[in-house]
């Protein structure tokens, strides 16, 4: 080589600097549609559409689960009595005024937590870790609570919720069941997934 | 140098020529009869070459199910039957799958449990260690992501709580756990792309981690069960006087344990492959269904006293990041412990018990993962007892405890509290 003894190494860190620049861009650049590749495909997109649930036969005090984006949402014809023990729990409660507003649309932002009185909708996914939780509806003592007034108990982490889905304090779950967005068609049906008219 | 390395010259003309361009030979003979051991292994050193026959078996089955599973939540459960009842010795590869992945995590903790007894993390063997735990978390992943494909009731419920534990990151955990799972729900897109990772990705990443695991090891040499570098005292020829090839001593020690092991292995796949519900749980042998949680949601056993830790803290973040924590300490043990002595024989009373506790407090948060004590609660305190108030009070002192393991390691060993024996210059063995 003719100039082996000068070696601009300035240049030469340059070089390598803003080839390792171009190259580490490319290499990002491509990964793009790689990790793009994981999020939900158009098919699993479509398959999100409302869902209509009938609830004529729904008989006082019984929950009906319905299925809607593969989640289970569930529907409660809650009693009188049922509806009377919510005020009791709300010193036991994490949420008891549902101010965490990522958990309910601003019409279910009540004491009831639902447009109608008696009509409870809530996924049925529990808002620690996904498991679905069981459906406790008597005023009994329970294994894992000697005072339950009714509620729904998860059986992963002993989650616990009451009549209207509201998480109680010292368990793991963060936040009070999700109220998914939900409207009445009339008496007797509801449509899962559609906010009511002119409701947020 | 853990290794001593020659250049052989094969006399066959064949073999000659070979390695004249490729050493393998030497490669080989440098790395078994060419690397010296101490003397003094115990019953503890056989699990590291027992991890190895597991994985060997992993794979070697492995390969034999994907041939046979669908890796789609339509067929998933069905092939898994299929595999079952009409490949012709299928239940056979399945289980000895099956009971490989339980028996590679006994292993694993043991190998472990072995690093900790006799100091195998200290200077010089810090990266032999980090690799090692790296190897862990590759294998829990691994395992995780294998429990998911029959795609049972207990697949489906397990990926959907492991999922969603990366929820609990802010602001992108809803996003991050929709992008894992390709779906709203664990769905057949989860499916096919967990398939991917454990029959693909994560066996690369297993296998390279544990070449890099027995290079470091290699370099550095074998700790022993006193804690002594045998490469300080040399013989004129500069093998170490304590030292033994591993071939072919310790091969054939390695061979009878193997022999052992196989034996234990043989017994439980033939005839408690389940193991009772804790190899393979009961729920699993129903089909995933996304609208019925089991009534008990537990991982299998190797993932409970994790598990544990999860549930004993009463809010979602923290628990998530208590969790990690646990496992994350492990990778700092080698710089929480400031003591000079490694092998529990010479190290102070302090550390035996503080080690004692850490290992029942592991015992005892599995215990409490899976269900165990909810169990027992009743029989003890009575049927109307509340469950939940005594498990969370038996689980958060054994979750204290073992935490206060690696505070005490640090305070106890960095404030020269520590108490130790004169360290032999030599093996104890008689010999």
């Amino acid at each position: 080589m003719a100039n082996d003894a000068v070696v601009d190494k300035g240049r030469r860190r340059f070089l390598t600097a803003t080839t390792a620049v171009v190259g580490g861009a490319g290499v990002v650049v491509a990964a793009i549609p790689f990790i793009k590749s994981w999020e939900p495909s158009a098919a699993a997109k479509s398959a999100g559409a409302p869902v209509e649930a009938d609830i004529a036969k729904i008989e006082a005090g019984q929950k009906v689960t319905f299925a809607w984006r593969g989640l289970p949402v569930f529907v409660v014809n809650r009693t009188k009595p049922q509806l009377d023990t919510l005020p009791l729990v709300d010193s036991k409660l994490k949420d008891p005024k549902s101010e965490n507003v990522d958990q309910q649309p601003k019409y279910a932002q009540n004491e009831y937590r639902s447009i109608k009185p008696e009509w409870l909708v809530v996924t049925g996914i529990c808002t620690h870790l996904g498991c679905v939780p069981d459906y406790f509806p008597d005023l009994k003592p329970e294994p894992f609570d000697p005072q339950w007034k009714g509620g729904f108990f998860c059986p992963c982490h002993k989650s616990r919720y009451d009549m209207a889905g509201r998480v109680y304090d010292g368990v793991p779950a963060p936040a009070n069941l999700a109220v998914p967005p939900y409207k009445f068609l009339d008496d007797t049906r509801i449509l899962i997934g559609v906010n009511p008219e002119g409701a947020a | 140098m853990g290794v001593t390395s020659v250049r052989l010259h094969p006399k066959n003309r064949v073999l000659g020529w070979v390695e004249d361009r490729l050493p393998w030979l030497s490669f080989v003979s440098a790395h078994t009869s060419g690397y010296y051991a101490p003397k003094n292994f115990n019953l503890w050193y056989y699990f590291g070459s027992l991890a190895l026959i597991v994985l060997v078996n992993q794979i070697l089955t492995g390969i034999f199910l994907t041939m046979f599973y669908k890796p789609n939540a339509a067929e998933a459960f069905a092939s898994v039957e299929y595999i079952m009842r009409d490949v012709n010795w299928g239940w056979l590869i399945r289980y000895m799958h099956s009971t490989g992945a339980s028996l590679f995590f006994v292993v694993v903790y043991l190998h472990m449990f072995r690093g900790l007894m006799y100091g195998s993390y200290k200077k010089p063997r810090e990266l032999v260690w980090i690799l090692g735990m790296l190897i862990f978390l590759a294998l829990m992943a691994e395992a995780f992501m294998g429990y998911v494909l029959p795609w049972g009731n207990m697949s489906f419920w397990g990926a959907k709580v492991i999922i969603s534990l990366f929820g609990a990151v802010p602001l992108i955990g809803d996003s991050l756990v929709e992008w894992i799972m390709g779906d709203y729900l664990p769905a057949d897109a989860t499916l096919n792309r967990f398939f991917a990772l454990h029959v693909i990705a994560l066996p690369l990443v297993l296998l390279l981690l544990v070449v890099l695991h027995i290079a470091a090891l290699h370099e550095v040499g074998s700790n022993n069960p006193d804690g002594i570098e045998i490469k300080e005292k040399k013989k004129p020829d500069g093998t170490p006087l304590d030292g033994i090839a591993f071939h072919p001593y310790y091969t054939v020690k390695d061979l009878f344990g193997t022999g052992f092991f196989l034996l234990l292995a043989a017994f439980i796949i033939f005839y408690a492959p389940t193991f009772g519900g804790w190899f393979l749980e009961h729920d699993n042998f129903i089909p995933a269904n996304n609208l019925a949680t089991p009534e008990h949601i537990k991982p299998v056993w190797y993932f409970t006293p994790f598990y544990a830790m999860l549930r004993m803290i009463p809010a979602k973040l923290p628990g998530v990041i208590v969790m990690f924590l646990g496992i994350v300490l492990l990778f700092f043990v080698p710089w929480l412990d400031k003591g000079k002595v490694k092998s529990i024989r010479y190290r102070g009373l302090g550390y035996k018990i503080m080690l004692g506790l850490f290992a029942i407090s592991f015992v005892m948060l599995g215990a409490v993962g899976a269900g165990v004590s909810a169990e027992k609660i009743p029989e003890w305190f009575g049927a109307d007892a509340d469950v939940t108030t005594i498990e969370n009070l038996f689980g958060r002192f054994w979750l204290i405890v073992y935490f206060a393991f690696f505070v005490f390691l640090w305070v106890y060993t960095r404030f020269g509290f520590e108490k130790t024996k004169p360290v032999p210059d030599r093996v104890t063995t008689h010999a």
